[in-house]
């Protein structure tokens, strides 16, 4: 990643112009820029795509000297994705692994990635297989408005720009290089072959490098379709290979949002509305020379020369804050919630098989309610944005999630032309669908374009967890019939507040065979900001089905994976369940005296179930010894950095069920900073076992679908343990806490 | 006022507000970001550097208090250019950071423990680190501690 912090509104127009030259030499290297049109798949050369060209944004940058640089369209937020990324380009390119690099794509809509998998669907029809049309979808699903974007989330880098785009354009290249060394030597193509980035022709014992041959391959029109190698044949992807972006995350040399240094640039502080929708009617306070006050409406920022003075100066300031809902509070949005459950006027069927209704009119029918509380993202990193604003120009550093739409965000709200804005993407210190959103970023770029110098504007951790995108908080009732020990009907309402997930994920599915089904949301939208959160709707889901299943279990006297397994046809599932068991010693728990519960989602086109072991201490104290979860998200691209994606969803979720719930009094957030909003730490983090199932299929996503099943199998455990069914979250709500 | 102290080996002089926390003194006068502010109240030890070879939250230690001190941060740790320390091989060996944000407070925590305490134990571990991390790194940041640990005694 680039450490470039210079202001320079020629940065990103060099980057462009070095990855958009049709095989020039440029800078001594080669630039094989690819772009998929609905009809074909070309060299992206002087002649600029047309209006209804796709642009493929995987590029491959080959320099004589024989290194790769892969250009990233997605961003760095502790995934890997730029060395899985890499992988899957390098496999199919046959290119020695210790030549690549990686690099930063520009937010700039040649790197557009919502329309990489459009164009595939174009390019490929049928081939495709259906789900990835929901998940292109998701892809916009933050952008629905303008249609471009360059989101990275939905756990999609991997399953869509990698198995889509990446493996194409390293096998399309590989071919061109190829062709270009059969033309030179005068041979068929198919007596050419390609290995560890030198191309041969084995008859004559000739050899070249990829490098020699780069200019001459890029005068070739890439195959649309081009030939991709069996898994079996894989040496790259599949293998454990080192983060690239790791050596520089020990030293203290990457470089985050927060860490950009522009030069002359000013620190601001920022004082959003304590309660949601207040505007400042006005702004008192000392008065300061070094100081500079801006009024954003929604928000009072501070302006000072170094950041400490900045927060002491908007401290200080007497703002009277005007509007907003003051007397919202978390308990009559409870009971709101309950009484929009009643009713059905409004309920919008999801699912529904057989006649649950008529069946759950046995007395023998089971009710219950759960609960889930708003939680904020609690990025380690807090929100912060650095802009430039100078001769109708912006220029923003910032590690986000979208920069295409902090870039349209900030050009909309300065009135410039989005191509009069430039975003650096840095690290992300932390996402989790928090930094998909640009109020930071158009924030920093008001506050520049007001005081006309370069400004960092870093929100304090209290501003940070009272302006978030909450996940929402909301209740759920499920209705249940046992017979025979199996399960002849169900129905589930819920409230529904929009986070931006789109139903063809179905997140809402009850994923269990039943013949008699209903599931009905009850749209209630959030009076606070909602957006996404690590998983979206699965998190709250996935809790609910989870328990539920689990108390039919008890209700039948069955064993709580036995009856899983009962219900279940998909024989993925089944096999996720079915090692779970033995990996996990079901049972007959690997911590003397624990007690296990265990849980299964299918989300993002992965299965992740899981069993937790707990004992608990004293009357109330909980303490999770072991976490087995056994993952089927097809081809696993690489071993160590999926078992890290499993690793963090689990800590994620624990951290939201142990302590995760955001609270509203007189229209404000409760909680401020880690002491009332905890996190788990090292004391608190189980062992952790992580096995994935090699099944064949095509890869799922790996960033989210860890998280749902952790609470569940938590919750189950410690049912099992002291007769304690958890309806509401997070424990301490059902009065227990964390050792 | 002026302060003065040793920065990772080196005698240094800066100006900054008394109050300044040393976290911003480093950050934006000395501009050595990494260190990392994440909660500005000592809850979450992203800011942890060395004073006296002890670990050390800076969000919250005015400037002033360090005076004549020794100060090593996450940028001198390394024993040489393209040198790291055991605990920095160890973290690279078992591919620890992932998003990162919080890894120089880990790796400054995790090196102080080590200084005390040549080989911990888990229950040493889970009681001398207590920073945050929000990708949840918390299964390697133990085994790649006592991977260093071991490299450091074989050392």
């Amino acid at each position: 990643m680039s450490n470039e912090t210079k202001p320079s509104s020629n940065a990103a127009k060099i980057a462009r112009r070095t990855f958009l030259v049709s095989a020039g030499v440029v800078g001594g290297g080669v630039a094989l820029g690819l772009a998929l049109s609905p009809n074909r798949l070309k060299i992206y050369g002087d002649d600029v795509a047309s209006g209804d060209e796709v642009i493929l944004n995987t590029w491959v940058k080959l320099t004589p000297d024989n290194k790769l640089t892969v250009i990233i369209p997605h961003s760095e937020m502790g995934q890997g994705v730029g060395t899985g990324l890499a992988q899957m380009l390098a496999e199919e390119m046959e290119v020695d692994w210790d030549t690549v690099s990686i690099e930063q794509a520009p937010a700039s809509n040649d790197y557009i990635n919502s329309d990489l998998g459009r164009g595939y669907i174009v390019g490929e029809g049928a081939k495709i297989p259906s789900f990835v049309y929901p998940m292109l979808d998701f892809t916009f699903l933050q952008i629905a408005k303008g249609l471009v974007g360059q989101l990275t989330g939905g756990s999609t880098a991997i399953r869509l720009t990698g198995y889509h785009g990446m493996r194409r354009a390293g096998a399309a290249a590989r071919e061109m290089l190829m062709r270009a060394a059969a033309k030179e030597w005068g041979v068929p193509m198919n007596s050419v072959r390609a290995e560890a980035s030198t191309l041969y022709h084995d008859a004559s014992n000739r050899s070249a490098s990829f490098g020699s041959f780069a200019v001459a391959a890029a005068k070739f029109t890439p195959n649309l379709k081009p030939a991709l190698k069996s898994p079996s044949s894989y040496k790259i992807v599949g293998t454990p290979k080192p983060r690239l972006d790791l050596p520089e995350k020990v030293t203290g040399e990457a470089q985050f949002g927060m860490d950009v240094i522009v030069p002359g640039m000013k620190y601001a502080a920022i004082a959003q509305a304590p309660v949601f929708g207040a505007r400042a009617v006005a702004v008192d306070g000392p008065a300061n020379p070094a100081q500079q006050i801006v009024n954003l409406g929604d928000a009072v920022v501070a302006v000072a020369d170094s950041y400490w003075t900045a927060s002491n100066a908007v401290r200080q300031l007497d703002i009277t804050w005007d509007g907003g809902d003051q007397a919202l509070t978390s308990e009559d949005l409870r009971a709101s919630h309950n009484k929009h459950l009643q009713e059905t006027r409004h309920e919008e069927v999801m699912d529904k098989e057989g006649d649950a209704p008529k069946a759950l009119q046995s007395p023998d029918a089971v009710s219950v309610e759960y609960a889930v509380p708003y939680l904020a993202h609690a990025t380690m990193e807090p929100m912060n944005c650095t802009a430039s604003v100078h001769d109708g120009k912006c220029e923003l550093w910032v590690g986000h999630q979208n920069p295409i739409t902090a870039r349209d965000d900030a050009a909309k709200a300065l009135g410039l032309k989005k191509s009069d804005v430039t975003v650096h993407n840095a690290y992300l210190g932390g996402g989790f669908g928090r930094r998909a959103r640009t109020d930071n970023v158009v924030q920093a770029a008001r506050v520049a374009a007001e005081i006309g110098a370069p400004v960092k504007l870093v929100w304090s951790r209290e501003q940070d967890m009272a302006n978030d995108f909450y996940r929402p908080a909301i209740v759920s009732r499920m209705r249940g019939l046992v017979d025979d020990g199996k399960i002849s009907a169900m129905s589930h309402a819920y409230i529904y507040s929009d986070a931006g997930m789109p139903d063809s994920e179905r997140p809402f599915a009850f994923q269990y065979d039943v013949p008699n089904k209903r599931i009905a949301r009850h749209p209630y939208p959030s009076p606070i900001p909602v957006g996404s959160w690590r998983s979206v709707d699965f998190t709250q889901m996935g809790f609910f089905n989870e328990s539920f299943i689990d108390e039919l279990a008890h209700k039948a006297g069955a064993d709580a994976l036995a009856f899983r397994l009962a219900h279940k046809s998909d024989a993925r599932h089944r096999a996720v369940l079915e090692r779970l068991a033995d990996e996990a010693n079901w049972g007959n728990p690997k911590t003397p005296g624990a007690s296990q519960g265990v849980a299964i989602v299918d989300s993002f086109e992965t299965i992740v179930g899981q069993v937790a072991e707990v004992t608990v201490e004293g009357d109330d104290r909980i303490r999770l010894h072991r976490l087995t979860s056994v993952v089927d998200c097809g081809q696993v691209i690489n071993p160590n950095a999926a078992e890290a994606q499993i690793h963090s969803s689990v800590i994620f979720a624990l951290s939201a069920v142990f302590f995760g719930e955001i609270t509203l009094e007189n229209g404000e957030v409760v909680q401020q900073n880690f002491p009332d909003y905890d996190m788990v730490r090292l004391r608190h983090a189980p062992t952790q076992d992580v096995h994935f199932i090699n099944s064949g299929h095509a890869p799922g996503g790996l960033g989210e679908p860890g998280t749902p099943p952790v609470a569940p199998a938590l919750t189950n455990a410690i049912f099992a343990a002291t007769g304690t069914r958890i309806r509401e979250l997070p424990l301490a709500r059902a009065g227990f806490r964390s050792v | 006022m002026t302060i003065s102290f040793t920065l990772n080996g080196e005698p240094i002089s800066v100006e900054a507000p008394s109050d300044m926390p040393l976290l911003w003194v480093l950050r934006e006068k000395l501009e050595l970001t990494g260190t990392k502010f994440g909660c500005g109240i000592a809850a979450c030890g992203a800011c942890t550097v060395h004073i006296n070879g002890v670990a050390t939250r800076t969000c919250v230690m005015p400037v002033a208090a360090i005076e004549g001190a020794d100060i090593k941060t996450i940028e001198g740790v390394s024993l040489g250019p393209g040198e790291m320390s055991a605990v920095q091989s160890a973290w690279l060996e078992h591919q620890v950071p992932q998003c990162g944000y919080c890894q120089s407070g880990m790796i400054m925590a995790a090196e102080a423990l080590l200084d005390q305490n040549p080989d911990p134990s888990d229950d040493d571990i889970d009681n001398a680190i207590t920073n945050i991390c929000r990708c949840g790194t918390y299964e390697r940041v133990r085994t790649a501690i006592h991977a260093a640990a071991r490299a450091r005694r074989e050392a």
